[in-house]
């Protein structure tokens, strides 16, 4: 069971302040939504790729010195999860976030923050969605 | 300069995100499991702290009304609440629920685990650019 001591809360509240920090930085300085799934979808094929290159740039240099420190625990978990499962799920994660113009970053951070009914209202739907999937994943052992 | 805060922004974010343990989906999933009856309320702290901290920043971008480089601020999609928003909402969270990653977290695993991420990854991008015609 999970002891909530410093140990254990204190490194996802230093890594959210410092997520938050970094969608209001680039907010505030270039007036622009810290969203993957946008940031992502619109560097592969739209307008205004230099900004979207350098944040994405950024972020992968961010991932290669994580993993560089943490080896592949850093992603634990994900070394259980079948090829099918991962294409699927891929495939779902995509689909969804570029239908619903967002994800977590987009609107669970930056659509709430600036108190958006759209990312309020897509926030409860995906987190729903996600629980549930759990769920029956759960209950079915089959998913 | 808008590059140069893009890099930074990307880079804190990318810090961020390996450092709050969500890059794993075992702790996302732990999240998720309400009853697997070792409830982890861990990815909720991350989110609640990004809020508090990214949330006056918003604020005083709109107060000042254009960015520091400039340009105005953006404004994401303004359809109101639609069947689009909700619908790609749904099919993300079953996603999610299925794997435990997301966006940004699948581009921090590329390099922790990049057998398994890669595929999800390339999987990712080809929904992202189905997903719409423009």
């Amino acid at each position: 069971m999970l002891d909530l001591l410093p140990a254990d809360y204190l490194p996802p509240l230093i890594g959210g302040a410092l997520i938050g920090l970094a969608a209001g930085l680039l907010r505030f300085g270039t007036g622009q939504i810290a969203g993957i799934s946008g940031v992502l979808r619109i560097a592969m094929r739209g307008p205004e790729r230099g900004w979207r290159f350098a944040f994405l740039a950024g972020l992968l240099i961010a991932g290669a010195g994580a993993a560089w420190r943490s080896g592949p625990q850093l992603a634990a978990g994900l070394e259980r999860v079948p090829l099918p499962m991962l294409l699927v799920g891929g495939l779902l994660v995509g689909l969804g976030t570029g239908i619903g113009n967002g994800c977590t970053s987009g609107h669970g951070i930056c659509g709430l923050a600036r108190l958006s009914k759209r990312s309020m209202a897509a926030v409860a739907v995906f987190m729903l969605a996600a629980f549930v999937t759990v769920w029956l994943r759960r209950m079915g052992g089959v998913l | 300069m808008k590059t140069l805060i893009a890099l930074v922004a990307g880079l804190l974010f990318g810090i961020g995100l390996a450092l709050s343990g969500m890059a794993s989906p075992d702790r996302v999933i732990g999240f998720l499991d309400l009853t697997g009856g070792a409830w982890d309320p861990r990815l909720a702290l991350v989110m609640g702290a990004g809020l508090l901290v990214a949330a006056p920043f918003f604020w005083l971008a709109d107060r000042r009304g254009t960015a520091l480089c400039g340009d105005a601020l953006t404004s994401p999609a303004s359809a109101g609440v639609d069947r689009r928003l909700l619908g790609g909402a749904a099919i993300f969270g079953i996603g999610w629920g299925l794997v435990g990653v997301c966006p940004g977290p699948a581009l921090i695993d590329l390099f922790a685990q990049p057998l398994q991420a890669a595929p999800f990854v390339a999987a990712l991008i080809a929904g992202l650019l189905l997903s719409r015609k423009d």
